[in-house]
């Protein structure tokens, strides 16, 4: 039997901001819910099955799945819990479309959260790496992604000011985006005018600490038209993982035949191939990317094809990627305004469907039909879709 | 306003409760501890397939899918391959204490091994560090050695 269709046809998200206090994790995680079940104008009782995420011990809660079933509506219904760091919110929207591809459920939800406000994230991040090897020295994300930033400069002649663009870019996009936690218009001169967290990387490059939860409806192409809100399809799914310790990654890089980032690489070799991909400016009309820092921006596109490798920060400063441009990065502000880690991939996976629906408010890409969204974890492992308003020929994996 | 809200909204903490574990280095990490404990000495292990030799030490060569077993000396020595200072200060969840900040973060290949290591360098200037520079292992003293990654020091750059 053929894979099912998948199309999203509900999707839901909370205010991102520093600190929740006013909800419990549960709480905050109903909000999401309810307003993804209106938008599909759908009650908890049409859910087949429910998929949910967030990096459990960053909260200290480990049954998520179970202490979670009364605001996600999961009571006496099949849930499976996926946490993979980073991509948490990004594998959670390919569970629940694997679930309704398999032909088994026709009406999944997939829910993202995170309460980084509840404890240390860089404490908590040590903490997911290996005791032995990289524990002792590894400094969270901000010193892991130095690592790649000073690397990606070494090798190309980037400047931190090209990193800096994607920031401000990014962060200039939030004010657009009524649900954004950080909603700033920065230039380039305040954006290096903040400390140093981990050299290159300053304060303003770096993603922020955010409380928020996420809810996207994926329903089979059997049903997909009998909601109020045009599916947006799933075009293709792909990840990869590529390392067992933190410095694996700079091997792969440094390996005959080398390159940037060989698991986003060879995920978008793969989901391109299955979706026709071969231009992607030309052929994506919006991309919501999982960039947890501004340099990102620059080195991840030329993983996703965008432009030739050290070609980014000629590509970001030509404008290609601001509002307006050939293919606008991250209409919602991205990761660099708002990371309730285990939201933020399904986050990405949720703005593009609504950049597809033509449902984006002010941040909307007018027009937009194909988009693709991504999802970045742990040590450069990857997580990528492609979402359109265009009902697809069949199932294309 | 702020105030009052944050004094609206309770919170609980965890505590000072400690949840020790207690992790196996198994037979090859335990060798590669023990060598450096007691000698001062790197040793990496060999796929035997492709050849490269991993430090970190591991069993399985995962793009090969090899059981690895033969042992090899690697150098103290080796290659900056990247590297960071790292100056925002956080608590280390392994000793509970603030680690000290600014310190320099490196990426660094020994002599002798295809994989890579991350461990503190000697050096907090990025201005004074380049990819390619050459690196020596700096071990802590006799007798305070106790079978862990922070049996080195740092790694210092060799300045000609
Ligand atoms: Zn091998």
């Amino acid at each position: 039997m053929a894979a099912k269709r998948v199309g999203i046809v509900g999707v839901g998200m909370t205010l991102q901001s520093s600190a929740r206090r006013d909800v419990y994790g549960i709480e905050l995680i109903n909000e999401a819910v309810r307003a993804a079940l209106d938008d599909a104008r759908m009650t908890r009782k049409d859910i087949d099955a429910i998929v949910i995420g967030n990096m459990d011990h960053f909260e200290g809660i480990n049954y998520v799945d179970t202490w979670s079933v009364d605001g996600s509506g999961a009571l006496g219904k099949p849930i499976m819990k996926m946490t993979t760091g980073g991509t948490t919110g990004s594998t959670v929207a390919m569970g629940a479309y694997y679930h309704v591809a398999s032909g088994m459920f026709d009406r999944v939800l997939a829910i993202g959260w995170e309460k980084n406000s509840e404890s240390d994230t860089t404490g908590a991040i040590i903490t997911a790496f290996d005791p032995f090897w990289d524990r002792p020295t590894f400094g969270g994300a901000v010193a892991g992604l130095a690592l790649e930033a000073t690397q990606y400069m070494a090798e190309t002649g980037a400047t931190e000011e090209d990193a800096a663009y994607v920031a401000v870019r990014d962060r200039k996009n939030a004010l657009n985006n009524p649900y954004a936690h950080l909603r700033m218009e920065l230039n380039i001169e305040a954006i290096m005018g903040t400390p140093y967290l981990a050299w290159p990387v300053k304060l303003g490059d770096m993603c922020p600490r955010t409380d928020g939860a996420c809810a996207v409806v994926f329903a089979s192409e059997d049903i997909a038209g009998d909601f109020p809100n045009a599916p947006a399809w799933v075009h293709g799914v792909a990840d990869r993982h590529l390392w067992a310790y933190t410095s694996d990654p700079y091997v792969n890089q440094h390996v005959k035949g080398g390159t940037w980032f060989p698991a986003m690489e060879r995920a978008t070799a793969e989901l391109y191939g299955k979706v026709g991909i071969t231009d992607p400016l030309e052929q994506f009309d919006v991309a919501e990317l999982y960039l947890p820092y501004s340099f990102a921006g620059l080195r991840y596109m030329e993983s996703l094809g965008f432009c030739e490798r050290a070609g980014a920060p000629a590509l970001v400063r030509s404008g290609a990627t601001d509002m307006g441009g050939k293919c606008p990065v991250n209409p919602s502000g991205g990761v660099l305004s708002s990371n309730a880690i285990g939201a933020t991939g399904l986050l990405r996976v949720a703005e593009a469907a609504l950049q597809v629906q033509g449902r984006a408010g002010d941040r909307q890409v007018p027009g937009a039909s194909l988009a693709l969204a991504t999802g970045f974890g742990g040590c450069y492992w990857s997580d990528e879709l492609v979402i359109g308003i265009e009902k697809p020929e069949r199932n294309r994996g | 306003m702020a105030d009052d809200k944050k004094r609206m909204y309770l919170a609980i903490e965890s505590g000072e409760s400690a949840q020790p574990f207690r992790w196996s280095a198994g037979t090859y990490g335990s060798k590669f501890l023990t060598e450096i404990r007691d000698n001062k000495k790197f040793w990496g292990i060999k796929c035997p397939e492709c050849g490269r030799v991993y430090v970190p030490i591991r069993s399985v060569c995962g793009p090969c899918y090899r059981e690895m077993t033969e042992l090899v000396p690697v150098s103290d020595e080796g290659t900056l391959i990247t590297f960071s200072v790292v100056s925002f200060g956080f608590v280390d969840p392994s000793t509970g204490l603030q680690r000290p900040v600014p310190y320099g973060y490196a990426v660094i290949q020994l002599d002798g091994a295809d994989s890579y290591l991350i461990h503190f360098i000697d050096e907090t200037d990025p201005e004074k560090m380049k990819a390619g520079m050459r690196v020596r292992a700096v071990f802590e003293e006799d007798g305070k050695r106790t079978g862990s990654m922070m049996d080195i020091k740092h790694f210092e750059l060799i300045r000609e």
